[in-house]
């Protein structure tokens, strides 16, 4: 019975391709499985904007919108309904066709990444032996979607701002790949599916997850710094910045084009989000081996929407960066930090005794975090601040 | 020789005509994009999983980008005034023709000379990752102080430009 | 420690949220308009003409107790001339009887008063106050934004409302006037009373 509704979903992709011939069968459970993504995670953008206004509201001592439904809950759909009746200007010395195909290619650059997550027992779209390649494949192609945007729009603000979201994006890139990697190293496959199976062991009832490790715990971290980078989310979204560039690189975007750009940035928040979870938080595995009844996709989605509270908060906490603090900050101590990482996983996996390698390791990664926060806060010379006054 | 072969064939040789034909260097650079990604297709078609998202993740995602900056920085978006065909068109023609022919009698030689159709080998990361660290570590080695001599490179350039500015 | 900064900042914007469903003082909005603050005291929107009623409560005898009498200084004194007087032609006795000029025509145009309350300030017959009454909006954006006598007109009791301390001290000063004057009538009553008498008895005196 557990193992029933565990599986629910699988067994009812079955059942729907069972109506058709069996040679067919199997392209229909990939279409309906591709169908039932691009359908849930849509849902799943309007209730993440709702609970995006609402939780920001909420820690700006405001109540967020709540005049639409009951609690503001029809707000998504009349934010839906207007950006689809919205006039669609076009400048008039744009280049039609890439402003066009932008924002397409941001939102199926967005959606592709979901093909490999495993979103809960069997329920892969795609069991991919190089899984985790062909998610960050996929991320890099967002990256010319932004570029397209910004540059088509002929509007010099749009232009600066996608320049600084795709240098931003790939520096980030960078970190994001090598703070998985660590995973890699420790799971030994590039496929999501065996990662998560490998976390998906208990010792006393505690799971295997690897955040719960040092190496792991610096790791979620620094691809949560990342993750928040690449999605252009504050404190990172210098590029959208409504103070500074207007909005950026989707400034000349108005009606559902705009749309098509929010929601390519809310999936490709879930897709990432998905994958820190996969990689770092044990993807669909219950967190005490007494509550593996519930099943796992809840606990995906589950995971999944506390990394979208934690990517709320975060915006609702921090200003934002500025272009160099942002690049500093990726190139100068992040990315020494990500390296040190994987050395440290590996002293992890190679040292006998078992409380020891704890105390190592932690010990490198705090003395390496600290001295590398004070060499660059020194540099800066930040203390109280001092006023001159006009004689 | 499937369908699909044939339809990844005709998204390639489309991005390449259109990346030479078109008069706005940016859709050109566009163009060359969806060429790429025609390649990684044809790999992904081979069933070599790592080569087709890596030409994914490293041609469409940094290449690409990079030319795109390149035409950005140097005013090649602008229309060309004189028209994109040069004046030199025969030679280059008859240069292509001739690199094109040994290109096709390499492959087809090649390929006349292969036992016939064999099964194709699954490649796994795993055996691509042991070859890289067991067989190939020293290609690897000088690949990576490669790179690092061009970052360095890079860096050292950017520096004196600031410098030479100042 | 490093990092500390961004833990701290997050535990403030968590107990904001957690507390926004519980304390009034993490959750400082005003759902208008169906919750409405009270205006403080010191407010002030846009003018409006004191009248004293002779009755509490007979709103009729507005134009009888209007403390207006059309002396134009607040007409003058305005800096955007927001302020239209039209002087009437005859008089009527004022709160201490004296015959009196008031406005036959007193239009204040509210699109264009700044609520500076440099008209307040210069009324010597503290007729003009400002009022906190803000929801003016109306669909006729020349003849619905300019106020006339009528509507501008104001009981005292209302200005008790909605300026207490302040309308006390109106009250305090138009009272002192008042009995100061009345000391003097009373004065001049029994100056010309003494001296009634004293001319009765001169001629008295000349009589016998």
């Amino acid at each position: 019975m557990i193992q029933n509704l565990d599986q629910i979903l699988v067994l009812l992709q079955h059942w729907l391709a069972s109506f058709l011939p069996a040679a067919w069968q199997g392209a229909a459970r990939a279409f309906i499985s591709a169908a039932a993504i691009v359908c849930v995670f849509p849902a799943l953008f309007a209730v993440a904007v709702w609970l995006e206004r609402k939780g920001l509201g909420r820690m700006q001592n405001r109540l967020g919108p709540n005049r639409v439904g009951p609690y503001g809950l029809l707000q998504p759909i009349a934010d839906g309904i207007k950006s689809l009746t919205k006039e669609d200007i076009v400048p008039l010395s744009a280049d039609r066709a890439v402003h066009f195909l932008a924002p397409v290619l941001l939102v199926v650059a967005a959606f592709m990444g979901f093909a490999v997550l495993p979103m809960g027992r069997n329920m892969v779209l795609v069991d991919l032996d190089a899984g985790l390649l062909f998610y960050y494949a996929m991320g890099a192609s967002s990256e010319l979607a932004v570029f397209m945007a910004g540059w088509s729009s002929r509007n010099k603000y749009s232009l600066l701002g996608a320049m600084r979201a795709v240098a931003q994006m790939i520096s980030y890139e960078v970190v994001l790949l090598l703070s998985s990697v660590v995973v890699v190293m420790m799971a030994g496959s590039l496929s999501l599916t065996k990662i998560v199976e490998s976390q998906n062991q208990y010792t006393w009832g505690f799971p295997h997850w690897y955040i719960f490790t040092p190496w792991g715990l610096a790791g979620f971290i620094m691809y949560a710094i990342a993750a928040t980078a690449e999605t252009n989310r504050s404190p990172f979204d210098l590029p959208e910045g409504e103070s500074e560039l207007v909005a950026g690189y989707h400034t000349e975007y108005s009606g559902f084009k705009f749309a098509l750009f929010f929601l390519g940035e809310y999936v490709a928040m879930f897709s990432i989000s998905g994958l820190g979870t996969t990689l770092f938080l044990g993807g669909w595995s219950a967190p005490f081996s007494f509550l593996t009844w519930i099943p796992s996709w809840i606990w995906f989605f589950s995971k999944l929407m506390l990394s979208i509270f934690v990517f709320i908060w975060m915006r609702g906490t921090l200003p934002r960066l500025r272009q160099d603090q942002l690049m500093n900050f990726a190139w100068k101590f992040v990315l020494p930090m990500c390296l040190l990482n994987l050395m440290v996983a590996a002293v992890w996996r190679f040292m006998d005794n078992y409380w020891l390698r704890w105390v190592v390791c932690s010990a490198i990664l705090l003395l390496a975090y600290e001295g590398l926060g004070m060499a660059e806060l020194r540099k800066k010379n930040i203390g109280p601040r001092s006023y001159r006054y006009v004689e | 020789m499937s369908l699909v072969f044939y339809l990844i064939t005709a998204l390639t040789v489309a991005g390449g005509l259109a990346s030479m034909l078109l008069k706005n260097t940016v859709h050109c650079a566009l163009a060359v994009t969806v060429a790429f990604a025609g390649l990684a297709f044809f790999f992904l078609n081979l069933d070599a999983q790592f080569a087709g998202f890596a030409q994914i993740l490293v041609y469409i995602g940094a290449v690409a980008i990079l030319v795109v900056f390149a035409i950005l920085l140097t005013k090649g978006s602008e229309t060309p005034k004189d028209g994109v065909f040069s004046r030199t068109w025969l030679s280059g023609l008859a240069i292509a023709a001739a690199v094109f022919a040994m290109l096709g009698w390499a492959i087809l030689h090649t390929a006349s000379m292969l036992p016939g159709a064999t099964p194709v080998p699954t490649v796994t990361v795993r055996q691509i990752g042991q070859a890289l660290i067991g067989r190939y570590v020293l290609p690897l080695e000088i690949v990576a102080v490669l790179l690092t001599v061009a970052l360095i490179g890079a860096v050292i350039v950017a520096m004196h430009e600031k410098e030479g500015t100042k | 420690m490093l990092g500390e900064g961004i833990l701290k900042g997050m535990a403030e914007t968590a107990r904001n949220f957690f507390g926004s469903y519980f304390s009034a003082d993490r959750m400082t909005t005003v759902e208008y308009p169906e919750q409405r603050i009270a205006p403080f005291e010191a407010a002030r929107v846009f003018p409006f003409l004191v009248y004293d009623a002779k009755n509490p409560g007979d709103a009729a005898d507005w134009e009888a107790g209007l403390r207006c009498v059309a002396c134009q200084i607040c007409e003058k004194e305005c800096p955007p001339k927001c302020i239209y007087i039209e002087k009437s032609t005859g008089k009527k006795p004022d709160a201490l009887g004296k015959p009196q000029f008031y406005p036959a025509r007193f239009d204040i145009d509210i699109s264009v008063c700044m609520s500076c309350q440099i008209c307040v300030e210069v009324c010597p017959f503290e007729a003009i106050k400002m009022d906190t009454e803000f929801e003016l909006s109306t669909d006729d954006r020349f003849g619905g934004l300019l106020l006339d006598r009528k509507q501008l007109a104001k009981s005292n009791e209302y200005y008790h409302q909605i300026h207490l301390t302040e309308a006390n001290g109106v009250d305090a000063r138009l009272a002192a006037e008042k009995a100061k004057a009345e000391a003097k009538t009373k004065a001049a009553a029994g100056a010309a009373a003494a001296k009634a008498t004293s001319i009765a008895a001169a001629a008295a005196g000349e009589g016998a």
